[in-house]
């Protein structure tokens, strides 16, 4: 286990959505919303396009904590994307917690055009519950005794 | 003109690979006929100082098979390497870590004692481990070390080609020593002796529409032997793995367990297989899709039965040497 430095920030990497988990944050971000940093938004025109292996990528390469956020159930701009989320997220935090990653380092949330208020909220609380947890520091885990 | 060189080496492998070639039949007569064998301590008897003793780059081509688990298998690797003009993985062990691979969800201590105090057959009351270095009247006696973590060759040395399969078939072998005796083969980094498709494209099966309400172990039905056993709710890892074996276990009514590894394109063969098995349920509800995932008993071990180690993450992080990898599982369950 890495011990963190004191000024250590934990790195989330968020998948967001276009139509929906995006405009929330962009809502956030123009309603000039204070919240955590530590979210680094990649944006997807679906959460349906996310292949687990973008998580797993996320995590190997240093993500301390991933999340997914996408339109309300029903409300899939491509009418049923988000529905093979949670399919995928559901198989896919299994395999995180065999592989020894912490379920609570990978989220998955829904978050309307609206909702710039909820995803100031969820970033802050991720961070927050990272930033408790420590660093992942995925590197570690390969090095040999 | 003197004949080409020719090396075969095993590492952490179960000698499948030396019968895949065994298996070439009369062909084997040719190999020995067209090549100058100068290592293969599964079938004759050479020294490795035979091998150090070679000018470097002296060897035209070594198959080397098994993936790197202890210290001697790393140095000769680095020594086959730097003997070697073309270094191919030969078989999935080396190529994506195998069956050997799996042993990342573990590590030293947890399999030493497993192995040397937990099975049910070991008696060893005076808690006898392994030792790298032991002193005898006659002198000291050394072992290779035991690495935590397993490694494909690649991931140890450079490697020109890749020959996936467990083991490779008898038809891709032939073609690629075929290959290797006309200057036929391609630029190195390439994997030979397999497709550019996946399984599915070798299988003959009638595909309809993939939508399952559940997922069954293969002895749990009898499958209907005509129809793609996805569809049938039979994992079968066939799109997310590289074709050319020509489906095999497909004819013989089993599913494809991954074996000749990712297909071009795809960095982690666990990730895509995942992919796929989550969009053919049938489900919007989360409390439903639970239900139908619960039934897959070791998402990881179907996931990665051929390929921990060269998949992204590499292996299962452990804390301390607190958690074998079966507690490990029915923690993740009960979460």
């Amino acid at each position: 286990m890495v011990v963190p430095s004191n000024n250590w920030e934990p790195t989330i990497v968020g998948f967001l959505c276009n139509w929906c988990a995006y405009q929330g944050a962009d809502l956030a971000g123009t309603s000039r919303m204070t919240y955590a940093p530590n979210v680094r938004i990649v944006r997807v025109m679906c959460t349906g396009r996310i292949d687990p292996t973008f998580v797993l990528k996320a995590f190997q390469s240093g993500a301390d904590g991933v999340i997914v956020a996408g339109c309300h159930p029903g409300d899939c701009h491509y009418s049923e994307g988000n529905y093979k989320t949670i399919r995928r997220v559901t198989l896919l935090r299994k395999l995180l917690s065999q592989m020894g990653i912490d379920p609570e380092r990978f989220r998955l949330e829904w978050v309307s055009a609206g909702e710039g208020a909820k995803w100031a909220q969820i970033a802050d609380e991720m961070s927050a519950a990272i930033k408790a947890k420590g660093p992942l520091a995925w590197w570690e885990t390969l090095k040999e005794a | 003109m003197s004949k080409p060189k020719l090396a075969l080496y095993w590492a952490a492998s179960c000698g499948g690979c030396e019968i895949a070639v065994v298996r070439l039949y009369a062909k084997i007569l040719d190999v020995a006929e067209i090549f100058d064998i100068v290592l293969w301590p599964c079938i004759m008897d050479f020294k490795y100082k035979d091998v150090e003793a070679l000018p470097d780059k002296s060897i035209d081509l070594c198959l080397f098979n098994g993936a790197i688990r202890n210290s001697e298998q790393e140095y000769m690797a680095h020594l086959l390497r730097a003997k070697s003009k073309a270094l191919v993985a030969f078989g999935t062990c080396a190529y994506t870590g195998g069956i050997p691979g799996l042993a990342n969800v573990a590590n030293r201590e947890i399999i030493f004692r497993r192995v040397y105090d937990e099975t049910p057959s070991t008696s060893n009351a005076e808690g006898v481990r392994p030792q790298l270095s032991y002193q005898v009247p006659e002198g000291e006696l050394t072992l290779p070390k035991f690495y935590d973590t397993v490694r494909t060759l690649a991931q140890v040395v450079p490697v020109e080609y890749f020959i996936p399969g467990c083991p490779p078939v008898k038809e891709q072998v032939e073609a690629v020593i075929q290959a290797v005796v006309e200057g036929k083969l391609p630029a190195p980094g390439s994997v030979v002796g397999a497709s550019d498709k996946t399984v599915c494209d070798n299988c003959t099966r009638i595909r309809e529409e993939k939508r399952i309400r559940s997922f069954y172990r293969p002895w749990e039905i009898i499958p209907d032997s005509s129809r793609c056993l996805l569809e049938q709710g039979i994992i079968c890892a066939g799109p997310a793995t590289r074709g050319g074996c020509g489906a095999p276990c497909l004819s013989v009514n089993m599913p494809c367990r991954g074996c000749y590894g990712p297909p071009p394109n795809v960095t982690d063969q666990g990730g895509k297989l995942l992919s796929a098995l989550a969009s053919i349920i049938d489900s919007q509800d989360p409390a439903e899709i639970e239900r139908v995932v619960d039934a897959i008993p070791d998402v990881l071990g179907t996931c990665y039965l051929f390929g921990l180690p060269a998949s992204l993450l590499g292996r299962v992080r452990l804390e301390g040497n607190a958690l074998p990898a079966r507690e490990a599982v029915e923690t993740a369950k009960a979460l």
